[in-house]
């Protein structure tokens, strides 16, 4: 899946505290932050960027009930109807013994369902092969993606990221996209495909 | 925003020297790019041999049948089901370490959260075996799950604790296996970002599904972990009820008691930590990782045994309290008599028991012994031994004398094929917790970054001087001369 090709300002952050004020400052002076890249999760920075809460939680619920509703609906149709067991006696509609199974299938479904759901948004997967900005970004270092328009001077940005305290940049056109292919092949644009 | 968040200066620093975002890549990721030590080899063969005695037990067990077990009429649960539930109670303690402590907000959690959730998953392995390779016809285990069958459909009994137990375990392999490897995704990114090699690149390249540290996938990443330790808070503790109930729900004196759920919780915790302690001890020497998990990660774990040893101490009176409150003479023979006498054929089991679980922990009342890395590791395979006997007294002593004594067996030990199984599980665990520790990063590279800045120790030497400073400024401001020393 291509995401289309764009230019990019790329800007490296080595400190949180310089990292804040300038998406601030970028966001301000009208520029697009296509996306902060970070080696561990920032508190804070999703809404510095402006970045809507995740519903994942709520996909979370809706899981774990239909994974209740399911063990609740297969035990009392299998043990009332398709195939009601004496046991003793006991009715055959005993919910307290069904317990257990319910909860377990209630979060086996929650938890399942929600990885899933998680790397479908993410678009996450084996044999998924990613532009990365900058290799550091998973080390000590905050990418700052600023996405050029036709419009944007981006000298003029640079040096926007300069002042704001970025400690490298530079301009790189790249596909933000997904392709399936592995780490140890070089990328291959779409743009160089032959017919694109 | 972590670096916003004050940590009182009382509390010690869970990353010592100097480091920063980058030392800690380099620290914790480095080791996994070496050639392995001698000593991992060493380990690593005597854990493959191990595993293949192992199979060949397992060999033996599936094709002369379960005779091959020293199992009788009497005692038909032995060793294995004794392994069965001291596995899954170590399978216990990573998922309370990752999931109960981040809802705690306990920040040491961070050194220790991903080796402890690796053994959670590789005891559970170990332990979801025993009950298979019990069923004697291995071939048919694919009957316990309800799927609509030629046979009937009979479908498995939903109302049975065994059946519960089938839903538990591999509820909680599963759902443990999800949150470890989501926390591992960012970690093996860097790994892959760092990768020299082709080879490297592409393997790290297809495990890290293609992670980029994206801030709305860390967004997402966030809420997923902290939905998932909300879900595995109850679940930890739900499958070790279950696993109570197998026991607990039979009509056998010994057995039939409603205080097993908390207290097989609180004892699986307590040897879920044990073990953990035995694994660090070992991986932060050899893996130089001792800035990570320092003196203070296992004062704090050594101070969670005490007190679940001591939950387990009082259950354990509890119990024989109220086996001769109750008066059946039935549940007060099996304490009184299958137990607590330590001259009945397994009464040396019980004391020692005792001994292990309830005595022996009570050092960690003294701070020195707590912060004593040699104690720590001896008294870590003392606990487990304990919790090991521990399911063997419940289980044979409650069985051995049964209601028609004609048929009481007093000289059951298991056979050769038995503890070879037996060892073949320790095989199986220790050879994926080796191969864990070479090609995955033993602990969680992100999260101690995330911490660091408020916790490391560089950081909050800063801090103090800022502190102080700041203390003297508002003395001139607002008392009007400086403080005296």
């Amino acid at each position: 899946m291509a995401g289309g090709i764009k230019k990019f300002v790329v800007g490296a952050f080595d400190d949180e505290k310089v990292l804040f004020p300038a998406v601030k400052n970028v966001r301000k002076a009208g520029y697009k932050i296509h996306d902060v890249y970070t080696p561990f999760p920032i508190h804070g920075l999703d809404h510095a960027m402006g970045i809507r809460e995740t519903s994942l939680h709520t996909a979370g619920f809706i899981y774990a009930i239909t994974g209740t509703t399911t063990a609740l609906g297969c035990i009392s149709w299998i043990l009332t109807k398709d195939w009601p067991l004496n046991i003793g006696g006991k009715p055959h509609f005993s919910l307290p013994a069904w317990i257990p199974i319910t909860f377990e299938l209630t979060v086996l479904f929650s938890a399942v369902g929600m990885v899933l759901t998680f790397c479908y948004l993410c678009q996450l997967s084996p044999f998924v092969k990613k532009h990365h900005f900058h290799p550091r970004a998973t080390d000590d270092l905050f990418i700052m993606a600023i996405e050029c328009t036709d419009k944007t001077n981006d000298a003029e940005v640079q040096n926007f990221l300069q002042n704001a305290g970025a400690k490298e940049i530079n301009v790189q056109v790249a596909e933000t996209g997904w392709w399936i292919g592995t780490y140890d092949k070089e990328q291959k644009l779409y743009a160089d495909e032959k017919g694109y | 925003m972590s670096l916003l968040k004050y940590e009182s200066q009382q509390r010690e620093p869970l990353v010592d020297g100097n480091k920063d975002y980058h030392q800690v890549t380099e620290d914790i990721i480095s080791p996994i790019e070496m050639k392995p030590s001698r000593l991992w080899y060493i380990g690593f063969y005597v854990s493959v041999a191990l595993l293949l005695f192992g199979v060949y037990s397992v060999y033996r067990e599936v094709t002369y049948g379960i005779g091959q077990w020293n199992l009788n009429k009497t005692i038909g649960w032995g060793w294995d089901i004794t392994n069965f539930v001291w596995w899954v109670g170590i399978g216990h303690a990573g998922t309370l370490i990752s999931a109960i402590l981040l809802l705690f907000r306990q920040g040491w959690r961070t050194g220790v959260n991903r080796a402890a959730e690796a053994m959670t998953i590789f005891a559970v392995m170990c332990a979801g075996q025993s009950p298979i390779w019990h069923m004697g016809r291995v071939w048919m285990a694919f009957f316990v799950l309800p799927y609509p069958n030629s046979r009937g459909p009979l479908w498995v009994n939903f109302n049975s604790p065994l059946l519960w137990d089938v839903f538990a375990i591999s509820t909680y392999f599963t759902v443990s296996l999800l949150f470890w490897y989501s926390g591992l995704l960012p970690d093996l990114a860097t790994v892959r970002d760092r990768a020299k090699t082709k080879l490297r690149k592409k393997l790290y390249g297809i495990a890290s599904f293609g992670w980029t540290g994206s801030t709305k996938h860390w967004q997402r990443h966030e809420s997923l972990s902290l939905v998932l330790a909300g879900l595995s808070t109850p679940l930890v503790l739900s499958v070790h009820t279950i696993v109570s109930f197998d026991f607990a729900t039979s009509v056998i004196p010994g057995w039939h008691t409603t205080i097993f759920p908390p207290y097989f919780v609180a004892g699986a915790i307590f040897s879920g930590f044990a073990m953990v302690q035995t694994l660090l001890i070992v991986v932060r020497k050899v893996m130089n990782l001792q800035d990570y998990i320092t003196l203070g990660h296992i004062e704090a774990m050594n101070k969670v045994i005490v007190l679940t040893g001591s939950i387990v101490g009082c259950a354990y009176l509890t119990e024989l309290f109220i086996a001769w409150y109750g008066q059946n003479p039935y549940e007060w023979y099996a304490f009184s008599q299958n137990r607590a006498n330590l001259f009945s054929p397994y009464g040396w089991s019980y004391w020692l028991m005792m001994f292990c679980n309830v005595v022996s922990p009570q050092l960690f009342w003294s701070r020195k012994l707590r912060r004593n890395i040699t104690v720590t590791f001896f008294m870590s395979i003392v606990v487990n031994i304990g919790m090991w006997y521990e399911r063997f007294v419940i289980i044979v002593t409650s069985t051995y004398r049964d209601f028609l004594p004609s048929s009481w067996s007093t000289y059951y030990s298991p056979s050769i094929y038995e503890i070879g199984f037996y060892l073949g599980t320790f095989g199986l665990f220790f050879t994926c917790f080796f191969l864990f520790a070479k090609y995955f990063p033993v602990i969680a590279v992100a999260e101690i970054k995330s911490i660091l800045k408020t916790s490391g120790e560089n950081y909050k030497m800063k801090m103090t001087d800022i502190e102080k400073a700041d203390a003297e400024k508002f003395y001139i401001e607002e008392v009007g001369h400086a403080h005296a020393h």
